[in-house]
């Protein structure tokens, strides 16, 4: 890197060798010093191009859904949109949230309970969204008469990802349980999603 | 770079002259397409493929610019403007979208028989490498394009691909989550996902060309192969570029109409997906989500892993959907036989049409609902594939017994066969 400059002439006898490369190490240190903070600033910039491609404010403020529960039967599911993906809330039955809690977790792909998934004294709500785990699709089996797979929860059709009635995984390519977003009762038949 | 025999550039016309001596341009068109660019007696006409591949992507960014005229980029509009007013209000609105649709399919399909020949021939090997190299990323290129345009329809298909093609980012471990959503700058696709991919949708063709001047830059170093393998040693191996091969690539060009014309006028939705004309409904998935014919071998990999061993069976199917690409990176360095062309290497001949045979079949399986079989078919043929560029050629290439080869081009070609014949040995001398 250090090299002498082309003004100095080997006859030059003013400047004493020594600080000929004194000075050559004082350029290079100019010369490194400039470009590396150019390219700091060069790398910041580039900060705010990636930094839009991030959700826009208009798409964060669809990320609250309030929904009225008082509707949903025991063993009826619905479909809701949250972040304009589809969001399934299921009333279960006794006897889905028996089937479920008699599952060992530890023979889980993804261990989760029940009381897990679900708020404390409304077990029977299961609310995840509706979307495999696996690459995106919308399972099946949150309207009526769709097909519930072998395990009585939901069934993705695109690559046969089967969730039992908590909305875990049991058997296909989907590697964790349907994502259970963050909400919570703000009565009790109204929840507020996100 | 050229033969010392090349012709040189000059014009005779005094406004060429003119231009020609103040920005050499001209000349640069002669040497490269032109008669100043000494090319093999004897190319067959799998030798076409580039320049028809050059032809489908002129034939896409011309009909795309005009379609993207009359385009509504967003979730409410962009359907209804495709299959509302540039299919039904805009003139001549139909045949622009079905050339553009179907001119995809055209030039996959000539990318495919190109790279094949070029497998087949030994293009991929010294001193082509980089020819090779800038091709696959061509090919990376083409197929995150046609990918992108794919969804701008924003029909059924469209919006499943997205979030299925998108999904694959979430399996990369802790950021996956993440990049995906900054891919789609949502949770899921919508106005933000489908305007950022119209915006790279018509700036990738424009990346391509540039790679495609590089591509054809790194041929013209050391010139165009032959289906003989045996490098051009003389003048008589040679013909100039123009007319020669502009007038065989021009019968080329015709075929290709032929067969793209038939696409358009009696068959244009052969190709496409019927529930892409059903518009994009995010609540609903359809029964069997497929990608466009030429991703099904690699979507045949990618859904070819179910277990999970040791990272999960989703990143297994990324990965190796990815790495069946990324191989070709290092075809050059895995086949190490000396001798280009498959004519003369009896036994990479059968394994490469074993290799068209696997990737046709992965291809079927990709198209096909993952049924039990068709799943176990997939694993089989993935994991020959994967064996074939990383097993079988590097042994082939050190077990196998070439055939004699030509002494030149011009003895191939005449069929002259006096004098000694070039072995394997006297090749490697």
């Amino acid at each position: 890197m250090a090299t002498l400059e082309d003004g100095v002439s080997p006859n030059q006898t003013v400047v004493p060798p020594g600080d000929v490369i004194e000075d050559a190490r004082r350029r290079d240190y100019l010369k490194i010093a400039a470009v590396s903070v150019a390219g700091v600033g060069a790398g910041v910039a580039v900060l705010p191009l990636i930094n839009s491609m991030n959700p826009s404010a208009d798409v964060l403020a669809l990320s609250t859904t309030e929904l009225d529960l008082s509707a949903i039967e025991p063993g009826m599911a619905i479909k809701a949109s949250f972040r304009k993906q589809p969001l399934f809330v299921r009333n279960l039955t006794p006897a889905e949230i028996a089937e479920a809690d008699k599952v060992p977790v530890s023979s889980l792909r993804d261990p989760q309970t029940l009381e897990d998934r679900t708020k404390e004294g409304k077990t029977n709500w299961l609310i995840t969204l509706g979307v495999c785990t696996h690459l995106g699709c919308v399972p099946l089996g949150a309207g009526e008469g769709e097909n519930r797979g072998p395990f009585g929860g939901y069934f993705c059709p695109c690559h046969g990802s089967a969730y039992d009635t908590a909305g875990r995984i049991r058997q296909g390519p989907a590697p964790t349980n349907l994502q259970v977003p963050d909400y919570a009762f703000t009565s009790d038949t109204v929840v507020v999603v996100g | 770079m050229s033969f010392p025999w090349a012709r040189h550039y000059e014009p005779k016309n005094p406004v060429m002259q003119w231009v020609d001596s103040r920005l050499p341009l001209p000349r640069f068109v002669y040497n490269a397409i032109g008669a100043g660019y000494p090319v093999p007696r004897n190319l067959n006409y799998f030798w076409n493929f580039g320049v028809l591949a050059g032809l489908a992507l002129v034939v896409q960014i011309v009909t795309g610019i005009v379609l993207a005229m009359h385009f509504h980029s967003s979730a409410a509009g962009a359907f209804e403007s495709i299959n509302g007013t540039i299919m039904r209000d805009v003139n001549a609105g139909w045949f622009l979208r079905f050339a553009h649709a179907n001119g995809a399919s055209m030039f996959l399909l000539v990318i495919y028989i190109h790279i094949f020949r070029g497998l087949y021939y030994g293009s991929y090997k010294a001193p082509r490498e980089m020819v090779w190299l800038i091709g696959v990323v061509i090919f990376l290129l083409v197929m995150a394009t046609a990918f992108m345009g794919y969804v701008l329809p924003w029909g059924q298909m469209s919006f499943w691909g997205a979030q299925v093609i998108t999904g694959f980012f979430s399996a990369i471990p802790v950021v996956g989550e993440w990049i995906r959503v900054w891919l789609l700058g949502g949770y899921a696709p919508d106005d933000a996902a489908l305007n950022r991919f119209f915006s790279l949708h018509y700036l990738l063709p424009f990346v391509i060309a540039g790679a495609v001047i590089l591509h054809i830059w790194a041929l013209h170093i050391p010139g165009s192969g032959n289906p003989t393998g045996v490098e051009v040693k003389g003048e008589q191996d040679t013909v100039p570029f123009h007319p020669y091969y502009t007038a065989k690539d021009g019968f080329g060009v015709g075929i290709f109409m032929i067969l793209f014309s038939t696409l358009i006028f009696f068959y244009p939705d052969l190709l496409g997906h019927p529930d892409n004309y059903i518009p994009a409904n995010p609540l609903s998935t359809p029964a069997h989500i497929v990608p466009e014919w030429y991703f099904w071998p690699f979507y045949a990999i990618l859904r070819a892993f179910t277990a999970d061993f040791i990272i999960p069976a989703k990143l297994w199917g990324v990965v190796a959907m990815f790495g069946s690409i990324i191989l070709l990176f290092f075809l050059p360095w895995l086949d190490k036989s000396p001798v280009r062309s498959a004519n003369f290497r009896p036994g990479y001949r059968i394994a490469f049409w074993i290799l068209v045979l696997d990737v046709l079949v992965l291809g079927y399986c990709g198209g096909s609902a993952a049924t039990p079989a068709v799943v176990i078919v997939s694993q089989i043929c993935a994991a020959y594939y994967f064996a074939h560029f990383l097993i079988v050629v590097p042994i082939i290439s050190r077990l196998e017994r070439p055939k004699p080869l030509p002494n030149s081009i011009t003895e191939a070609v005449l069929g002259d066969h006096g004098g000694s014949r070039m072995t394997e040995t006297a090749l490697r001398a």
